[in-house]
């Protein structure tokens, strides 16, 4: 499975991010080859509607599940439209969050906050 | 001649100063562009002969024709576009209605819809236009409608008084955009002055002629008063802090058509202005 996150850094080290429109980077892993790669948020620098950039960067890397902290209405609709798995991240170690979710211990993501929009309108 | 009325702030003073401004101007025209909370026509309560609704343009995906080449997803800068599952999602609300995705699309795929996003209502109070912009509630962006209240045709001989939404954001640099002159309301506040800077800097950036009212003014230490005589900013008047005039307004008067002695402050006021804008 393809599993993608918001990550603060390029290391397995690094913590899940809060934001999922202006995270710096994402890291999309394949749970089953073990391969991973750290890829730059181009939203992030998005006036507005990052959630929705970076939503349609993220399905298009072929995720099947997103691991987030939280997540605003115009992602979670994006995300969502693409049948892919919503997970609520637990606590910020990336490898935790992976082994949880592939122990089926993660909760799946089901309140959606109203999105901060409208920066630098 | 068209003379803009901003703040930064809010509750400095705009609508007191545009809307007797206008009261006691002859051939003059008020126009509202605080369509977020209007609230000059609690003053002039106007005799209403028109009114219509304002609307934008929306784009709509015909997906059958949509071969999923994402020109128009790339295009939009304000990323109101996704493409997900062979379908493409419109994000109306971010949606700054520009027409690019429809012109980019190689299918021919995209048309508009119209949405409305709230009304112009038309008016006449005592000789004076009076003109509003209303945004409907849950609506983001009250530029298109600014621009359709400024957009109108005019008398060109007609005095134009614009009172500006607070802050300096695009609804403000969209009301003062073609005035021929600014005329600043701030207050003695930290905060009043705090804010005073940011339209100052922006009437300066726009090269726009201005000046100042300060607004309830005290014999006490005055932060804005003291920026301004620093600055060497223009300083048009100072009105102050006035029980009769706050008991007049706080109930919806128009101070200058209640009182002489207010209706000449703002006839004073008129006459120094239009001096400024004539220089």
């Amino acid at each position: 499975m393809i599993v993608t996150m918001p990550v603060d850094g390029k290391a397995m080290s690094a913590c899940i991010n809060k934001s999922f429109g202006r995270t710096p980077y994402f890291l999309v892993y394949n749970t089953e080859t073990q391969n991973k790669e750290f890829i730059e948020n181009a939203a992030a620098k998005s006036q507005g509607g990052a959630g929705i950039q970076a939503s349609q960067f993220v399905v298009d890397q072929k995720t099947e599940a997103v691991i987030v902290p939280m997540l605003g209405k115009n992602a979670a609709d994006v995300l969502k439209g693409s049948g892919l798995k919503l997970y609520v991240a637990s606590g910020c170690s990336i490898q935790d969050n992976i082994q949880a979710l592939i122990d089926g211990k993660l909760e799946t993501l089901t309140q959606i906050h109203a999105g901060f929009h409208n920066h630098g309108r | 001649m068209k003379i803009a009325i901003l703040s930064g702030k809010g509750g400095t003073g705009k609508t007191l100063v545009s809307v007797n401004l206008a009261a006691v101007c002859d051939n003059s025209t008020y126009i509202d562009c605080d369509v977020e909370e209007p609230n000059g026509h609690i003053f002039f309560k106007p005799v209403i002969n028109h009114e219509s609704d304002i609307k934008i343009l929306i784009p709509v995906c015909d997906n059958d024709k949509c071969n999923g080449c994402r020109k128009c997803v790339d295009f939009c800068n304000f990323n109101a576009l996704a493409h997900i599952a062979g379908k493409l999602m419109v994000f109306e609300d971010i949606c700054h209605s520009c027409g690019g995705c429809k012109l980019v699309c190689p299918e021919y795929a995209i048309s508009e819809k119209e949405k409305t996003i709230g009304k112009i209502k038309i008016g006449v109070s005592e000789g004076t236009n009076v003109i509003s912009g209303i945004m409907n509630t849950g609506e983001e962006a009250g530029v298109p409608i600014i621009d359709e209240l400024l957009t109108r045709e005019f008398n060109e001989d007609d005095n134009v008084f614009i009172d500006c939404p607070p802050g300096s954001s695009c609804a403000v640099m969209e009301s003062i955009k073609d005035a021929d002159y600014c005329i600043l309301v701030t207050e003695p506040t930290i905060l009043g002055l705090h804010d005073f800077k940011m339209v100052y800097e922006l009437v300066t950036i726009f090269n726009k002629p201005y000046g100042v009212v300060l607004n309830k003014c005290t014999d006490e230490y005055n932060p804005t008063r003291q920026y301004c005589v620093e600055e060497n900013i223009n300083i048009l008047m100072e009105i102050p802090y006035d029980n009769e005039l706050g008991k007049l307004n706080s109930n919806g008067k128009v101070i200058s058509r209640e009182n002489e002695r207010f209706k000449n402050m703002f006839g004073m006021l008129l006459e120094i202005v239009l001096q400024a804008v004539r220089k």
